[in-house]
C-alpha cells in the first residue's frame, strides 16, 4: 500500500509544497479540507493550554489528516518554539494511538540542501540530487509567482467591480500550475495570469487608505487563523500591504537583515528573536511610504511579539503611526473584530480627511 | 562608579560570575531588593498586560534601581550553545529595556555563540566600557570563572545532602528566576520547609550530565534553560518522592517542555502550578497541600 502523506495548512501554500513531495516521492498527498472550527477544537483539547495557537491549529490538522489514513506527517521549524513543535506534537499524537512517521525540516533554524535530501531518500530511494534541485527550483518559483500575484491582488482587491474577479484569475493559475513541471512553461502561465489581472477592471479613488499588516507569521498567512481579516479589511475599500509571506521567510529576510538593523538602529541594536526586528523596520517603511495605519496581529502569548510590542508602540509613536494591536485565540468569534476594525477604519478616515483639509486651507 | 545587577532573570544564572568579576576589578556594585508585590506593581505599570511575569518583575527592578546606581548591567542572550537557543525575552531584553527608561545608562554585553561572540570576549567588552586593560578584564574573568565553578559544585553537594536525608523528598523544577523569586517560588520553598520536606532545586543537577539525562526525554528541544530542567527531571526522578513544577503564566519554551515532563513521567507523582499576577497564596497552598497528602499515601476513607 501507498504511503500518504500530509502537512499543516498555510494559505495557498499547499499547492506548491504538494507538488514538491509528489514530484520527487511519488506518494499521494491528503486533499486536506479547509480549516473549520471543528479544526481548532480538536486541537486545543488535545494540546498544552497555555501554547500558542498555530501549534492547536496544526494539531487540529494532523489529527484530521490521521483520521483520513496518513502515515507521513511533515512539519517546519523557526526561530522561535516553532522550532521545538515537531517532537511535542510527535509525542502527544502517539499518545493518542495513532501510527505515523513525523519529518522534520529546518530542524536546526536552517535549512541544508543535504539534511532535506536525506529526508526525501527516506521516502524515495531512487531520488537523485539532480532531480530535487530541479524540483526544489520549481517550487521556489511557483512560491514567488503566488506572492506576486498576490500582493498585486492585495493592493486592488477593496476597489474590484466585480465581485471574485481576482480571486477567479488566480485559482485558474494554481489549477494549471499545479500540472505544469517545467519552469519556462510557468513563467509563461504567471506573465498570462498578471495580464489578464490588469485588465480587471476597477474602480479606485485617487487617495485611498492604505494599511499595513504586520506581526506573527502564521497569523498573518493563514486566512482562517485571522478571521479573514484581509477580507474584512478589502471591504472597507482599503488598499492593504501585507509583508510575511513564505519567499520573504525562506530566502528575502537574510538578504534585508543588515539592511533593517542599519535602518532603525536608534530603537534595536540586536535582533529580537523570530520576526520581532521586521516588524520595528516594517513600521518605518510603511511611515515613509504614506500609509495611513497598521495593524499588528499576532496570536496569544507569542513570545518574540510581545517582546518586540514595547519597541513598535515606541516607534509608531514617534513617528506618528496610528497602530492597532490585535491578539488572535481559539475562539472564533468574529463580531468582536469587526467592531474594532470598523472604530479604526473610521478614526483613519477622520484623520485622513483632516490632514486634507488642512492641506486645501493652506 | 556603581553598578546595579537587578534581582531577576538572568540575575540567578549569573550572580556568582557577575560579582567575583566586578569584585576582581574593584568595582563597586549593589543588587536591588528582593521582590515584594510593590516591585510587581511597579514592572506591571511599565509593561504590556500579555508580558511574562518574570518580565514584569524583572523591569520592576530595573525602575527601583534606576536612580540607585550610574550603570544597570543588561546581557542580552541568542545562543550560549551553537546549535541551541535561548528564550526569546533574552534576545529582545536589552531592546526592550532600552526603549521602556529612556533615561538610563545602561552596561550591555551579548552572548551569542552561534554568531562567535563568545561570554570572554563579552566580560572584556564591559571591562573595556569600565575603563580597564584587555589583559585586566580577562584575568579578572578568568578568576571569576573558578569562583563560579566552585560555587556550582556547592549546589551539587547542597543536592546530594539532600538526598541523603530520611524526610520526604521533593524536586523543584522551573527557572531559578521564579524557583528563588522572593515573590513566587519563596512561599513555596518555606511552606515545604515548614512541613519538614527536603528540597532539591533543578539547577543542582551536576553540569556534565545534563546533556545525556536530557537526551532520556527529548532530543530535539533547543532551549539550553530548559534543557537543564528536563535532564533534571529525568535524573532527580527516582531519588524522589514527588515533582512540582513552577512556571510564570505565557512562559514560551515552558508550555512545551513542561508538556513532554508531564508525557514521559510514567507514573512519577508531578503537580504544575502556573504563576499569574498573584495576590495572595490561599489557592496555592491548598494545591500544595493535597499533593503533600497524596504523597503520603492519600487519606484514606
Amino acid at each position: 500500500m501507498k504511503q500518504l502523506v500530509a502537512f499543516p495548512q498555510l494559505g495557498n501554500y499547499f499547492n506548491p509544497i504538494r507538488k514538491l513531495i509528489t514530484n520527487t516521492t511519488h506518494l499521494k498527498v491528503i486533499e486536506m479540507p479547509k480549516i473549520t472550527k471543528e479544526t481548532i477544537a480538536l486541537g486545543s483539547k488535545n494540546s498544552p493550554d497555555t501554547v500558542c495557537v498555530p501549534f492547536k491549529y496544526n494539531i487540529g490538522n494532523f489529527i484530521e489528516a490521521l483520521n483520513k489514513g496518513a502515515t507521513v506527517l511533515f512539519q517546519a521549524g523557526g526561530g522561535c518554539r516553532y522550532r521545538y513543535y515537531a517532537e511535542v506534537q510527535e509525542t502527544i499524537l502517539k499518545d493518542l494511538g495513532y501510527n505515523f512517521t513525523m519529518y522534520q525540516i529546518g530542524e536546526k533554524d536552517h535549512v541544508k540542501f543535504n539534511d532535506l535530501y536525506k529526508i526525501m531518500l527516506k521516502l524515495n530511494p531512487y531520488l537523485t540530487r539532480k532531480k530535487l534541485i530541479k524540483e526544489i527550483l520549481n517550487t521556489l518559483l511557483y512560491i514567488y509567482y503566488l506572492d506576486k500575484l498576490d500582493i498585486y491582488i492585495r493592493k486592488r482587491v477593496g476597489f474590484e467591480k466585480n465581485k471574485n474577479s481576482f480571486k477567479k484569475i488566480k485559482d485558474d493559475f494554481i489549477e494549471k500550475a499545479n500540472k505544469e513541471n517545467s519552469i519556462i512553461k510557468l513563467t509563461r502561465l504567471y506573465q498570462k495570469a498578471k495580464k489578464e489581472l490588469r485588465k480587471v477592471k476597477i474602480d479606485k479613488p485617487k487617495e485611498p487608505l492604505k494599511v499595513g499588516i504586520i506581526g506573527e507569521l502564521y497569523t498573518s498567512m493563514e486566512p482562517f487563523s485571522n478571521y479573514e481579516l484581509e477580507k474584512l479589511l478589502a471591504s472597507f475599500n482599503i488598499e492593504i500591504k501585507r509583508f510575511t509571506n513564505l519567499s520573504y521567510l525562506l530566502w528575502q529576510k537574510k538578504l534585508m537583515e543588515w539592511y533593517m538593523k542599519l535602518k532603525i538602529k536608534k530603537y534595536c541594536k540586536y535582533t529580537l528573536g523570530a520576526d520581532g526586528l521586521d516588524n520595528v523596520y516594517r513600521v518605518r517603511w510603511l511611515k515613509k511610504h504614506k500609509y495611513d495605519g497598521i495593524i499588528h496581529i499576532k496570536p496569544t502569548g507569542c513570545t518574540p511579539e510581545i517582546g518586540a510590542m514595547p519597541i513598535i508602540m515606541n516607534i509608531a509613536k514617534d513617528l506618528n503611526m496610528p497602530i492597532i494591536f490585535l491578539s488572535f485565540d481559539e475562539q472564533t468569534g468574529i463580531e468582536g473584530l469587526n467592531t474594532r476594525i470598523e472604530a479604526f477604519y473610521d478614526l483613519l478616515k477622520i484623520k485622513k480627511e483632516e490632514e486634507n483639509g488642512s492641506k486645501s486651507r493652506n | 562608579m556603581k553598578i546595579g545587577l537587578p534581582k531577576a532573570l538572568l540575575y540567578y544564572y549569573y550572580a556568582p560570575l557577575w560579582k567575583a568579576f566586578f569584585d576582581e576589578l574593584n568595582v563597586k556594585y549593589i543588587e536591588s531588593s528582593d521582590t515584594t508585590s510593590k516591585t510587581l506593581l511597579l514592572g506591571k505599570e511599565k509593561s504590556i498586560d500579555e508580558a511574562c511575569l518574570a518580565l514584569k518583575i524583572y523591569l520592576g527592578h530595573i525602575r527601583e534601581l534606576k536612580d540607585k546606581c550610574d550603570y544597570i548591567l543588561v546581557p542580552r542572550i541568542f545562543s550560549l550553545k551553537k546549535t541551541e537557543q535561548v528564550c526569546t525575552n533574552f534576545n529582545c531584553i536589552y531592546d526592550l529595556v532600552r526603549n521602556t527608561f529612556k533615561d538610563i545608562k545602561i552596561l550591555n554585553y551579548n552572548i551569542d555563540v552561534k554568531r562567535h561572540y563568545t561570554e570572554k570576549n563579552a566580560f572584556i567588552k564591559i571591562g573595556k566600557e569600565l575603563g580597564f586593560s584587555i589583559i585586566e578584564s580577562r584575568n579578572a574573568y578568568k578568576k571569576a570563572k573558578e569562583i563560579e565553578k566552585t560555587y556550582y559544585l556547592q549546589e551539587e553537594k547542597k543536592a546530594k545532602v539532600a538526598l541523603k536525608t530520611n524526610k520526604t523528598k521533593i524536586l523543584l523544577l522551573g527557572h531559578p528566576y521564579i524557583l528563588k523569586d522572593n515573590l513566587i517560588g519563596k512561599s513555596i520553598i518555606n511552606y515545604l520547609e515548614k512541613n519538614n520536606i527536603s528540597i532539591i532545586y533543578s539547577c543542582q543537577i551536576p553540569r556534565d550530565l545534563i546533556e545525556f539525562n536530557c537526551s532520556k526525554i527529548s532530543t530535539k528541544i533547543h532551549f539550553t534553560m530548559n534543557k537543564e530542567e528536563v535532564a533534571a527531571f529525568n535524573y532527580f526522578k527516582d531519588k524522589v518522592d514527588g515533582t512540582i513544577i513552577l512556571t510564570a503564566f505565557p512562559c514560551g519554551p515552558d508550555s512545551l517542555a513542561n508538556e513532554m515532563i508531564i508525557r514521559k513521567r510514567k507514573k512519577h507523582p508531578t503537580l504544575l502550578l502556573t504563576f499569574e499576577d498573584l495576590t495572595n497564596n490561599t489557592a496555592v497552598i491548598t494545591r500544595l497541600e493535597s499533593f503533600l497528602d497524596m504523597l503520603k499515601g492519600g487519606i484514606h476513607l
